[in-house]
């Protein structure tokens, strides 16, 4: 029989508090099996685990279970700590009873009965581990970044840096995504497009790089390391390689439509350029608008090209690349602001949200930077901003805060000052959160020198009343109600998951949050991971990032794939399905159950397991009628073993 | 087709041309409101305390007895009344303990409330029953040439699980208008209280509130307002007087009850009778639109 | 101008009674004042609404008993109908009426009220400015 080693930690008093432990020693030194058993306030540290290390050697124990918090949490830590003094990591156990059991309960008798029956249950399947060796598959050493805004540009240039190649796939027919469509950026106010077009180019020219815009992804099949990925490419009609950005085209189109760059607030072709500095450069045709598709009806940008690039006959085209990792990076919108009835957004055209706030400010916006409002052209002489419309709104919109609205609302004020100085902006907030580098600095500067005014409290209602938009506010700090004659009114609308990213999260069998942001694999040690093996996020993606923390991300991402790209082969846990050949009947239930394709039917028709694809789910186990189908180090008789403890 | 029809007090004193109207244009659209027997008060306010389950009883009482009578539905022309009623009726159907002590209390009616019926304001009717497209077809006098404003008020859009419409954007009262040929204009305070029971305790309070309603239709170009709730009908039209007085500014303006604009523009005529319970009366507006 | 803030003031048994009434959890409340940015009858009010529900939370539910703002209130439900955290601040208000005219205090006496002529006035608004001003 195995001699069985036991560890039993205070986890400072987060255990010890509720459990016994000197009892819970006393009781477990007597158990079948247990040849040592020991206590310590931390086992996590260094000498903790030196304690487990020196049992191992001077009691020749050859299994260990350590009884303290999730194994998510430390179980590396002590199979790497045992496999130190030569013990195969599958003889440890870790038993929960921390988040299982001293967290969840008060009464300390119960609680220590509890502690009892877990590490019990856990000795019991020690008692039957097997040692196992890590499986070991193939890397295809090519990464996919989804989404080329600023995190997915930053993610895709540090990956070819580091000598990998990379597939970007943008839904767009540019990469820039958002940032493209800013004016300056805070808090140095460094305009947007000067530092952003410099790493499109950088991406547009990088021999490392396959760009794919206009694209999505449409399947996924394979594992970490192994995948095969499937894109649509929906076809842009003009040749990038022919056309010769005369514009003849775009001047004889007879269609005009919102332009998406601007935020609607001007107007483009059916056959465009999205913005000046568009990766790749060159025209487009949008397909939904155009009338083209009918000869009879149009095809008037046809006739005029001399280049002969236009080519309404392209199909829809499909690729499948071979990846190893993923880095999604698929950014925000801005939640609908039609949604807020009472700010009048779409009824009144003098309210904006913000990213057509920053058109307005921008140089190459619909009015050329020069500061404008929608209606009637005039110059706004007072401006309201409203922050946290639509979020820390719970019951009617969005629980949480969008944590970059305080800062662009406050750089929107002051761009707009320095375009009227005699202008007076007011922003409206409930709490101002300037948490990042100068950041608070650059508030206080605005507050004191530039004479924006903040008022506390939250808006009611805008209307419209002559040329002037009315405001109802509330001032909490003198406990008044406010009333402010606006000439325009801007909304910090909360930051939502990009559209379209619900299907991606789907197509790639991804976890998301409850306000559909991309799921991290922890939220502290590992937000740079999906907790599906194989992808990475970066960006607003997985939940509302301003510039710096979303390249930060990025590049952390990055990083990440990099450590992974530099091994020869991936490792696999070997925790995985085994097969009975004698007792497996050939009936392939177990075929149809197993989501990643790993069961296969061999010549002998006997249902094997693919230990690579296998992911160790456990649901052909279940699904198995002849019992023929086990877990290591999870069978049937360690279950059963284990349950009968607990009845005991 | 017969409509179950609850009146509510009102329209049997100070509203009595919002009940005949309604009654006369319905029976041009082909349906009759029968008004159910021994009804009593509504209560006219939902009441608000959760240990206060003795105010609702004058509506359940209503409703039970609407069932005792086989009705299924109770169509409702005050907003007030359809506020009470139905969010009394939500708030015994939704709690079975509260619907089995209510039931309990009221055993002298020798029959217990079962909670099936339905209580529907008439502008729904007109709109998921009847359809506007059907209703506009009907129209002999189109209201052209009319602008009017419609005022919500409080009861038929909040709370917003009982709302009529979008509680903070509602279109049915500017569909109504349009589809009698009326030209209908948003304006500011359309969903804002007129201050309600406050003209008696707090006249000042009541009368601010009519002119900044009736001053924001009038700047959006209104040249009528149209309501639903006798209680909003009386303040925005018989506190004028006051307003008058309080504020130079102010010119009058008529207020209609929907069904009077109905009973007009499916050609039932203006009677007389009901200049006299308007105070700024609307008459000779519409003669100077040519409706009548 | 000065509150001396207690613990024992803090959710005491008047702030259980005013939840208990309005069925409101006055601790939902963050602040942002959109109750009184969007109330009608604000500028009449010697309090605001989100000062009640500060008041409150401080446990002073006497100084708020005692307001003029919760007889200015005309429960239109705006809001209730706008509060982020969902809280239906008209039933909050309701509640401190409720214990005021329980106490006989704000009782609106008809006689005292000087209508003379009843028939002019409509009877709802008679009925409800009495439900509401009675308890």
């Amino acid at each position: 029989m195995k001699k069985i080693g036991v560890f039993v930690c205070h986890c400072g008093v987060n255990i010890k508090d509720t459990v016994d432990v000197e009892k819970l020693t006393e009781q477990l030194a007597i158990y079948p099996g247990v040849t040592y058993i020991e206590n310590y306030m931390f086992m996590c540290s260094d000498p903790g685990q030196n304690m487990i290390k020196k049992a191992i050697k001077e009691k020749k124990l050859d299994g260990i279970v350590v009884a303290a918090c999730s194994p998510t949490l430390h179980e590396s830590t002590f199979q790497n700590a045992v496999e130190e003094i030569g013990l195969n990591k599958y003889q440890l156990e870790v038993a929960n009873i921390r988040e299982q059991c001293s967290w969840v309960h008060n009464n300390i008798q119960e609680a220590t009965r509890k502690a009892d029956l877990i590490i019990k249950t856990a000795i019991e399947k020690l008692k039957l581990n097997e040692s196992l060796k890590p499986v070991s598959a193939p890397l295809t050493k090519r990464v996919m970044v989804i989404g080329g805004g600023i995190a997915g540009i930053q993610a895709a240039l540090d990956i070819a840096d580091g000598g990998y190649e990379v597939v970007l796939v943008e839904k767009k027919p540019s990469i820039g995504g958002h940032m493209i469509q800013l004016s300056e950026t805070f808090p140095t106010l460094d305009c947007s497009q000067c530092i952003l077009t410099p790493k499109m180019v950088q991406l547009g020219k990088n021999k490392k790089v396959t760009l794919y815009v206009n694209s999505e992804v449409e399947s996924i099949d394979g594992f970490m390391g192994n995948f095969k990925i499937k894109i649509k490419r929906k076809p842009q009609y003009v040749d990038p390689d022919i056309c010769t950005m005369c514009g003849d085209c775009t001047d004889v189109c007879p269609v005009v439509v919102h332009s998406e760059y601007d935020e609607g607030l001007s107007w483009r072709r059916a056959i465009y350029v999205p913005f000046p500095q568009a990766i790749p450069a060159s025209f487009t045709i949008d397909t939904e608008n155009c009338l083209g598709f009918e000869p009879i009806a149009c095809g008037e940008c046809k006739k005029v090209c001399q280049a002969e690039a236009i080519n309404y006959d392209v199909k829809t085209e499909f690729f499948e690349e071979e990846i190893g990792a993923v880095i999604i990076a698929t950014g925000f919108d801005l939640y609908p602001v039609e949604n807020i009835a009472e700010y009048g957004y779409g009824k009144y055209p003098d309210v904006l949200n913000g990213l057509q706030f920053e058109r307005i400010l921008s140089a190459t916006g619909p009015t050329g930077g020069e500061m404008l409002r929608p209606s009637d052209g005039k110059v706004p002489k007072e401006i309201v901003f409203i922050q946290c419309s639509g979020s820390r709104d719970p019951e009617r919109h969005k629980s949480y805060c969008s944590r970059i609205c305080c800062m662009y609302t406050l750089k929107h004020a002051k761009l707009y000052k320095h375009k009227v100085h005699d202008g007076q902006p007011y922003i409206f907030y409930i709490d101002i959160r300037s948490g990042g580098k100068r950041y608070e600095e650059f508030i206080q500067q605005a507050v004191s020198e530039e004479g924006i005014v903040y008022i506390r409290g939250k808006v009611a209602k805008v209307y419209k009343k002559g040329d002037k938009m009315i405001v109802h506010g509330m001032d909490t700090l003198t406990g008044k109600k406010v009333e402010i004659e606006a000439d325009l009114v801007v909304l910090a609308q909360s930051i939502v998951p990009s559209e379209g990213v619900e299907k991606l999260i789907k197509t790639l069998k991804l976890s998301s949050d409850d306000s559909g942001f991309l799921m991290e694999a922890h939220p502290k040690l590992r937000p740079l991971e999906s907790l599906q093996s194989g992808f990475y996020l970066a960006g607003a993606a997985q939940g509302p990032k301003d510039i710096p923390d979303s390249v930060s991300q990025a590049s952390g991402a990055a990083a990440k794939i990099l450590a992974l790209m530099s091994k020869d082969e991936i490792q696999h846990e070997p925790i995985i399905a085994v097969v009975d050949e004698n007792m497996c009947s050939g009936c392939g239930i177990c075929i149809g159950t197993c989501p990643y394709g790993a069961r296969i039917l061999d010549e002998n028709k006997v249902a094997i397991v693919n230990d690579i694809l296998c992911e160790g789910c456990g649901a052909c186990i279940s699904a198995c009628p002849s019992g023929a189908a086990q877990q290591k180090n999870l069978t049937d008789d360690q279950i059963n073993n284990m349950i009968r403890v607990i009845l005991s | 087709m017969k409509l179950p029809y609850y009146p509510g007090c009102t329209l049997k004193a100070n509203a009595r041309h919002f009940e005949k109207s309604a009654i006369q244009a319905m029976e041009k659209l082909d349906f009759q409101l029968v008004e159910m027997k021994d009804w009593v008060c509504c209560g006219t306010v939902f009441s608000m305390t959760s240990d206060d389950l003795m105010l609702q009883l004058a509506s359940v009482r209503n409703l039970l007895r609407a069932e005792k009578q086989n009705l299924k539905e109770l169509i409702v022309l005050c907003s007030m009344c359809y506020n009470t009623l139905k969010r009394a009726n939500d708030f015994i159907v939704k709690d079975k303990g509260n619907l089995e002590k209510v039931n309990n209390f009221m055993y002298k009616e020798n029959l217990t409330y079962s909670g099936k019926i339905e209580i529907y304001h008439l502008l729904s009717i007109l709109k998921d029953r009847i359809g506007f497209s059907v209703i506009a077809e009907k129209v002999k006098k189109k209201l052209s040439a009319l602008k009017i404003g419609a005022y919500y008020g409080c009861l038929l859009v909040r709370p917003e699980e009982l709302a009529i419409d979008n509680f903070e954007d509602p279109s049915i009262f500017e569909d109504l208008i349009s589809t009698l040929g009326g030209e209908s204009l948003d304006f500011a305070y359309k969903l804002e209280c007129c201050g309600a029971y406050q003209t008696v305790t707090k006249k000042d309070v009541s009368v601010k509130r009519v002119y900044e309603i009736l001053n924001s239709a009038r700047e959006s170009g209104c040249e009528a307002i149209v309501t639903s709730c006798p209680l909003c009908a009386y303040n925005l039209d018989f506190l004028q007087k006051d307003v008058e007085e309080e504020y130079l500014d102010f010119n009058r303006i008529p207020v209609f009850y929907f069904t009077e604009l109905m009973a007009v523009a499916l050609g039932c005529g203006w009677d007389k009778n009901w200049s006299s319970l308007h105070f700024t009366d609307p008459e000779p507006l519409l003669r100077e639109k040519g409706l009548i | 101008m000065y509150i001396r803030i207690k613990a024992a003031d803090i959710n005491n048994t008047q702030v259980k009674k005013i939840e208990e009434l309005s069925g409101q959890n006055i601790f939902d409340c963050y602040q942002c004042g959109n109750c009184s940015s969007g109330c009608p009858v604000v500028d009449y009010m010697d309090i605001s609404p989100n000062q009640a529900m500060r008041l409150a939370q401080y446990g002073r539910i006497e100084e708020v008993l005692s307001s003029e703002m919760i007889w200015i209130c005309s429960t239109c439900l705006q809001c209730s109908s706008r509060c982020p955290k969902g809280i239906d601040v008209a039933k909050v208000m309701e509640a401190f009426r409720t214990i005021n005219l329980r106490n006989g205090i704000g009782v609106v006496n008809p006689k005292q009220l000087g209508i003379t002529e009843t028939k002019d006035i409509p009877p709802i608004l008679l009925i409800c400015a009495m439900r509401k001003m009675t308890g």
